[in-house]
């Protein structure tokens, strides 16, 4: 029992200590900052998310209602996708930095509605003072990663669920298809925003490559952290899983 | 005995494999330097600058001395206090139905921790 035990512990030491390194630098995230969105543009994209949001805060006040400890695991999420979501990771084949979304994970385990709203608070707080983002492109960010990544995660895991897919599997094919998602939907965002009077399509490809050497990796991260956390409750909390309708009660036997 | 000894190669393997990629890529991140700029200058800011597009200053700029630690500290704070006051709705034990009349029942504390609905309002 002691060797197994030992391992943990260094494999923890070792990525905690890589984790704190990684937080020398100063952060860096792949919101679309402050300004660079023409105003209409970036007023569309705010028309278009804030449904998602009051369905959000719908269901919220809908689930806490049933049952109120609800609130804190919600909580819990939105401080999970602040961190990650500001969380630099060096690429090295590409020499730059980004981050993971977290909104696969959130939108799992407390469904793409709730997800959305979790992410927009994460976004608010850190436009507002980290500036990562900013609030006229509040709109388009929440797009991208809230909406895009909670329902490419969730709709994902659900299919994958569906199909007998186990666990693992289906967790981290959510994490890397709500990254890639979300840069899509990035890509898409700032084409149409800056492209002026220059034709959509090769601008679009050119952004979608350009962010290519970074995010397929951080995909592949991404995706395995969501299975590692996925799998990590389903063998140490399975009744969570059940109480968030990721599992049915016969399943977690 | 084999197969056990085995997995335990592997699993050391995989440890040793995990720690050279570890050390071997540490290095060059911690002295990186500007060099490892996020992809919102490397691709965003790129691309908005090259179609006449470019980044304001934030609303609130906290990346001043300590200003950024003193956010940290208030939010830490707030949140805090907010996570403690509210914390009793998490753990506090409900109360017993009390029956007001036959076919009714209400609670005197609907606040708790059980996962059970509130059927005081839906009554």
């Amino acid at each position: 029992m002691k060797i197994p035990n030992l391992k943990v512990l260094f494999i923890s030491l070792l990525l905690t200590v890589y984790c704190l390194l990684l937080t020398v630098s100063n952060a860096h995230a792949m919101h679309i900052s402050e300004g660079i969105l023409p105003l209409n543009w970036a007023v569309l994209w705010f028309v278009i998310a804030a449904p998602f949001v009051a369905y959000g805060l719908y269901r919220l006040k809908k689930v806490s209602f049933v049952d109120p400890s609800f609130k804190a695991l919600v909580g819990l999420m939105a401080a999970v996708v602040f961190i990650i979501s500001c969380m630099p990771v060096p690429v090295p084949t590409a020499g730059t930095c980004s981050h993971p979304c977290g909104t696969a994970i959130s939108g799992i385990l407390v469904g793409p509605g709730i997800s959305v709203l979790v992410a927009a608070v994460a976004l608010l707080i850190q436009a507002l003072f980290i500036a990562h983002g900013g609030l006229s492109t509040w709109g388009a960010n929440i797009l991208s990663m809230g909406i895009m990544g909670s329902f490419a995660g969730f709709l994902t895991f659900r299919v994958l669920r569906s199909m007998k897919v186990n666990m693992a599997v289906s967790g981290f094919m959510a994490g890397l298809l709500a990254d890639w998602a979300t840069y899509f939907t990035t890509a898409v965002e700032l084409a149409s925003g800056i492209k002026g009077d220059t034709p959509f399509m090769p601008l679009f490809w050119k952004i979608l490559i350009a962010f290519i050497p970074t995010q397929l990796p951080l995909g592949i991260l991404e995706g395995a952290m969501t299975a590692g956390m996925v799998v990590l409750l389903y063998k140490k909390r399975p009744d969570l899983l059940v109480k968030m309708k990721v599992l049915k009660p016969e399943e977690a036997l | 005995m084999r197969i056990q000894n085995s997995k335990f190669k592997i699993q050391n393997l995989g440890i040793i494999i995990l720690l050279l990629t570890a050390f071997c890529l540490l290095p060059p991140m911690i002295s990186a330097g500007e060099k490892w700029s996020g992809v919102d200058e490397s691709v965003i800011e790129k691309y908005a600058n090259d179609h006449g597009r470019e980044a304001k200053e934030p609303l609130i700029n906290t990346d001043q001395g300590d200003l950024l630690l003193f956010v940290f500290l208030l939010a830490g704070v707030v949140g805090g206090f907010v996570g403690g006051y509210y914390w009793r709705t998490l753990t506090e034990k409900r109360k017993p139905f009390v029956p007001l009349s036959p076919g009714r029942l209400c609670r005197k504390s609907v606040h708790g921790s059980t996962g059970s609905p509130r059927t005081d309002k839906a009554n």
